[in-house]
């Protein structure tokens, strides 16, 4: 197959971009996205040229980081991250653009190589519970009805790709960050820190430049591992009650 | 040289406790005043970084993704195994010491294995508690099910995704340390050597893959949790950055490389469809309980599946195992599909895959039953492939999926080198010639949860009142000063072959020649040709761009350079192990009925490596495997 791509290049951070138009021709119509990407590069390598940067690493859509805009969608057409899309999805001829993720919050590194490291702070603002080694519990003291472990797993299966951020019109990181506090609020382990944590996180994603929710559901449509927007609804409960609890000092 | 295991006295199940009795500590003040380097952020390095820094320790972690949260362990699917007999059905410690000792044909450390089945019930107590959403009863009852190699269910899971999970609980009780300050991560961080000063492990020096800045780091003790070195295969399972330079890098400053030849083959993954191919992906084992694997009889049948009658198709697994038939072991099943493809009888492009037929199935239950058995499978392999497996047989074929080798170790996890440390996938420890299925998430957490923060003390203790380390020592000059000319050697070769070609040479030499069936003289041809590849390699490669730079040609030569080296002592180790056993399958040893011979009277023994410089021939050391609680048994497949 062959195909047109508008490819973003970008030296650094510091540096303005632009597309460049590179032909993919010969292209085997069973190789993946990322493949086809893969074997540009190396036809620019063996030129001599400068292959273009992107980042992958488990190509199974589970380590999330794939960080793609493709024909503009994040993590490209389809279901899964951008590692499971397949050429053969697409029309000979066809003209493919790719763009690195755009938030103001993860800054272009080179090409299609953005900076995600806002999400890693949020996480160490409150996406954990706080419990040391060795002092658990026997793992069966605690009973949790399979609706709720059931619950509290489609919120964990977030990958934190960034593709909800990309995908909002706001950039916000809701859906995120919603996930963790959904995942951890509703087991009783989380229960302790619940409204600390949503608080702790909100404030902290905040201080990283994304904006808020308003019911796109863009990151919905676009996340990779199928994380409801729902989960910004309890971010929000739970955020409230955090800013009340500490307003009338039940927390500090 | 004799190698001291330091396996405490006593007998098997008082040996932990009696080491925990006497083992050093180091006070809460002193803690505070040592500082550890954690290499990797997978299962045994974000649990250990998070643990250590939870004592107190001063804890530097370094993983060469985005995300400490990316490292590979993300990608395990089954599950984690421990001995808590929550189903009642007769699980104890002792059968899963028992279970994991014969599943690796007994080549693990007796000592070592019994510690990681003690200590299996902590670990799943502890992701509980870190909120890690494991699979439930109706009644809130943590779920069981059953794996490979064991008659009772003590593998615990969530979903296909239980190392994702896993991983995340120890990345969050990682962040925690972070946000508190106790840990100092370093992202997009590539260990490139190790620094030994007066013979010890102190430090290691890095390159930002983002700006190309090379870095000395200094502490008191190193940790390897680097992982395995499956992707020497080019095609396998592992992730696209998984590689051998941390440990390969400590190899040749000393630290021995133990048993490089046991690799993991996984049967049942989605072949090779082309020359472009990046990876391989795992298709569960659990499909052959439906499936009926078979390829033509003819050679170069090139007919649709369903165009070849029933007279001419070789279900090769029911005609040479009738009893267990399509369930055949792992390392059966594998061996048997390559030498159908061998035969010229494989199916597919290249001729690299059989077929796994549900036809059979589906008239017997209904396509609706199979979908609801394997629907997420069959649309995953419709993904890839483009092929409907409910009209056609899937096509399947075996890839590497993991390796037992690696850095050796003593009982308190620390290498021969004093103060390197290994932990996880990166040692050689406790799986032995085979890995059993929900064993390796087991592994890599008890090594960071709750083995590392005892044993560490055994060596810190011994670490008072010596100089204070700094970078500002000759040793980390010299050191950063040999990986600086390592890295512009790569720039300034200057060829027109990009790194992935290479790549893909050596895994076609190693999977040919070192894969699911080892001869002597296949080998011998393999180090010959590894050879020839490393000089072409040094001679022809084309890394464009700057070291200064985010340059991730210059990252993959870097480690492809590294798997050439490592290549050679692979097929050295496999070439010397003269016997079968487990994974490693040499065509000369085996019984008359194809199955694995080993020789208990040679080859009880761990063979460790030491590099002896350049060009050298390596040293091997032996470590005896002295069975005290368990007899040495022939691993039975009917």
């Amino acid at each position: 197959m062959n195909f047109h791509l508008r490819l973003w290049r970008q030296e650094s951070g510091s540096n303005s971009g632009k597309f460049e138009n590179i032909e993919a021709g010969n292209i085997p119509a069973e190789c993946s996205f990322l493949e086809m990407l893969d074997i540009v590069n190396n036809r620019l390598v063996a030129s001599g040229k400068e292959p273009v940067a992107f980042e992958s690493d488990c190509r199974e859509g589970i380590c999330g980081t794939c960080s793609l805009v493709i024909n503009g969608v994040p993590q490209g057409p389809g279901r899964g991250a951008a590692c499971q899309v397949y050429m053969r999805k697409f029309k000979d001829g066809d003209t493919i653009t790719v763009e690195p993720f755009r938030a103001g919050a993860f800054p272009i590194l080179k090409d299609l190589v953005v900076n995600r490291s806002a999400y890693e702070r949020i996480m160490r603002a409150g996406g954990f519970i706080t419990e040391h080694t060795g002092g658990a519990p026997d793992a069966s003291a605690i009973l949790i009805p399979k609706a709720v472990a059931d619950k509290a797993m489609d919120a964990a299966a977030c990958i934190g790709c960034g593709a909800c951020a990309a995908a909002c019109p706001n950039s916000s990181a809701m859906l995120f960050v919603g996930a963790k506090v959904t995942h951890l609020n509703l087991l009783p382990q989380g229960k302790p820190e619940a409204k600390k944590r949503a608080r702790a996180m909100v404030r902290a994603m905040d201080d990283e430049g994304f904006g808020n929710c308003s019911n796109y559901y863009a990151c919905e449509a676009v996340c990779p591992a199928g994380v409801n927007a729902s989960v910004i609804a309890r971010l929000n409960r739970d955020y409230i009650l955090g800013e009340i609890s500490e307003a009338v000092g039940a927390i500090d | 040289m004799k190698l001291d295991a330091k396996i405490p006295a006593g007998p098997i199940e008082q040996k932990w406790t009696n080491f925990k009795n006497t083992a050093k500590l180091i006070n809460p003040a002193n803690k505070r005043k040592f500082k550890i380097i954690v290499v990797g952020s997978g299962l045994a390095g974000s649990s250990a970084a998070a643990t250590l820094a939870e004592l107190g320790y001063q804890v530097d972690c370094f993983c060469f993704q985005d995300s400490a949260r990316r490292a590979h362990s993300i990608a395990a699917q089954g599950g984690i195994n421990a001995a808590k007999n929550y189903q009642n059905d007769g699980d104890s410690v002792w059968r899963l010491f028992y279970d994991t000792i014969k599943g690796g044909d007994f080549r693990a450390r007796e000592a070592n294995v019994y510690r990681l089945a003690e200590v299996s019930r902590n670990i799943i107590d502890e992701c509980v508690s870190q909120g890690v959403p494991f699979a439930r009863e109706y009644g809130g009852e943590l779920a069981n099910r059953s794996f490979g190699g064991a008659q009772v269910s003590r593998t615990f899971y969530a979903r296909g995704q239980t190392g994702q999970q896993l991983l995340l609980g120890a990345y969050s009780a990682l962040s925690n340390q972070i946000g508190l300050g106790r840990v100092t991560m370093h992202e997009h961080t590539e260990m490139l050597d190790l620094v030994l000063v007066n013979g010890h492990a102190k430090g290691i020096v890095t390159r930002n893959l983002i700006s190309g800045e090379i870095q000395s780091h200094a502490a008191d003790t190193v940790l390897l949790c680097t992982g395995g070195y499956g992707n020497v295969f080019y095609l396998s399972t592992n992730a696209r950055g998984c590689n051998v330079t941390a440990t390969w890098r400590a190899y040749k400053r000393g630290a021995l490389f133990a048993n490089p030849c046991y690799t993991q083959i996984h049967p049942t993954c989605i072949p090779v469809a082309g020359d472009y191919q990046s990876k391989l992906t795992l298709m569960s084992e659990s499909l052959r309980n439906d499936g009926r694997v078979w390829v033509p009889k003819k050679k170069g049948d090139n007919r649709e599946p369903q165009d070849i009658p029933e007279e001419d198709r070789d279900y090769y697994l029911e005609r040479k195992y009738p009893s267990y038939g399509n369930l055949a072991p792992r390392d059966i099943s594998s061996r048997s599909a390559k030498e159908a493809c061998d035969d010229g009888r494989g199916v597919g492009p290249g001729g690299l895959g059989v077929y796994l037929d549900f036809s059979d199935a589906i008239k017997r239950l209904g396509a609706k039953t199979i979908e609801e058995r394997y629907g997420n499978l069959f649309e995953m392999y419709e993904n890839i492939t483009g092929e409907s497996a409910y009209e056609r047989p899937m096509r399947i074929y075996p890839a590497i999926h993991y390796t037992m080798g690696g850095l050796w170790v003593d009982y308190n996890l620390m290498s021969n080198i004093p103060g390197l440390h290994v932990l996880g996938e990166a040692n050689f420890s406790d799986h032995g010639a085979n890995r059993l299925g929900a064993s390796a998430l087991m592994q890599g957490l008890a090594d960071g949860y709750f083995v590392i923060p005892y044993t560490l003390g055994e060596y810190l203790s011994s670490q008072f009142g010596g100089p204070k380390i700094t970078t500002d020592l000759p040793e980390f000059k010299k050191t950063e000063q040999e990986v600086r000319e390592r890295v512009n050697r790569l720039l300034s070769v200057k060829g027109n072959v990009p790194v992935d070609e290479f790549h893909r040479e050596l895994g076609l030499i190693l999977w040919n020649k070192c894969g699911m069936a080892r001869s002597e003289e296949g080998l011998k041809q393999a180090i010959v040709e590894i050879k020839a590849l490393r000089e072409r390699f040094w001679k022809e490669v084309s890394v464009p761009g700057k070291g200064a730079d985010l340059n991730q040609s210059l990252e993959r030569a870097g480690r492809v350079a590294d798997f050439l080296e490592f290549g050679e002592l692979l097929c050295l180790d496999a070439l010397t192990r003269e016997e079968s056993c487990g994974g490693h399958f040499r065509v000369e040893h085996q019984t008359p009925d194809g199955e694995a011979l080993r020789h208990d009277d040679t080859f009880a023994s761990v063979f460790a490596w030491m590099f002896q410089g350049e060009g050298g021939a390596p040293e091997l050391v032996k470590e005896p495997l002295e069975y005290e609680a368990v007899h040495l048994a022939t691993r039975s497949y009917k």
